[in-house]
């Protein structure tokens, strides 16, 4: 299993701001994600970069038990 | 920042649910090699949005990775300005009220014009590429900024 955080309207779509789900790559566990959470999580998904760890990665990043996939919305930092 | 740990090297990036404090940093970042001292205050302001007058912002962000994010700038921007002095970025997170700053950056360097430039690129760079997400709130309701950019990598800024 691996640590899939969701952030701001990530987490809102998504209902929760933590999940563990399956997967050997970054795609395996958003495709996870997808199904569990459904249409509007896919929706923000759709517009969202992912992030392994600290970094970005994509769909065939290899994930491990102790990685963190990040789901991340577009941003408003700033003022 | 009440009980705010000033750092001794020339970098401070943090994280803040107490109020900012600008001239904090300011003072920290005055060197004795330093003639130019640049403060951006960037202040949450009263707005109109959804046919609402917004009355405070809220910041969420994961802590790990924001601070991973506002270090990497700190270092592209002393690569791309050799000579600056201190270089910190201070974000809210949580509740911000209107008139309250939600971001300062400063920046230190001999002269003016690489204190201006970088603290541009630091501003800039926090609004493009930090993981953070503003949800904006009027009497009665709240909804995410509508303001909002795809998040960009490094090599983009």
């Amino acid at each position: 299993m691996t640590r899939l955080r969701l952030l701001g309207p990530a987490r809102e779509a998504a209902g929760v701001a933590r999940a563990d789900l399956p997967g050997g790559c970054v795609g395996e566990v958003l495709d996870a994600a997808v199904e569990r959470f459904g249409d509007e999580f896919a929706r923000v998904l759709a517009r969202s970069r992912v992030w392994l760890n600290t970094e970005p990665a994509t769909r065939e990043s290899p994930v491990g038990l102790h990685d963190e996939v990040s789901v991340l919305p577009p941003v408003s930092g700033g003022c | 920042m009440s009980d705010v740990q000033v750092p001794t090297g020339r970098d401070w990036v943090a994280l803040a649910e107490e109020p900012l404090v600008p001239e904090v940093l300011s003072a920290w970042a005055i060197r004795p090699d330093c003639g130019a001292v640049v403060t951006f205050s960037g202040t949450a302001r009263r707005s109109s949005t959804f046919e609402h007058e917004i009355i405070a912002l809220e910041y969420e962000t994961s802590t790990d990775l924001a601070l991973s994010r506002l270090t990497q700038l700190v270092a592209i921007a002393r690569s791309r300005w050799s000579d600056l002095g201190a270089v910190g970025i201070h974000h809210r997170v949580g509740r911000v009220e209107v008139t309250e700053s939600a971001v300062v950056v400063v920046v230190s360097a001999p002269h003016r014009d690489a204190a201006f430039l970088a603290a541009r690129f630091c501003i800039d760079s926090v609004k493009r590429a930090v993981p953070m997400w503003k949800r904006e709130f009027w009497a009665g309701g709240s909804a995410w900024s509508e303001q909002c950019e795809d998040l960009v990598d490094l090599d983009q800024l």
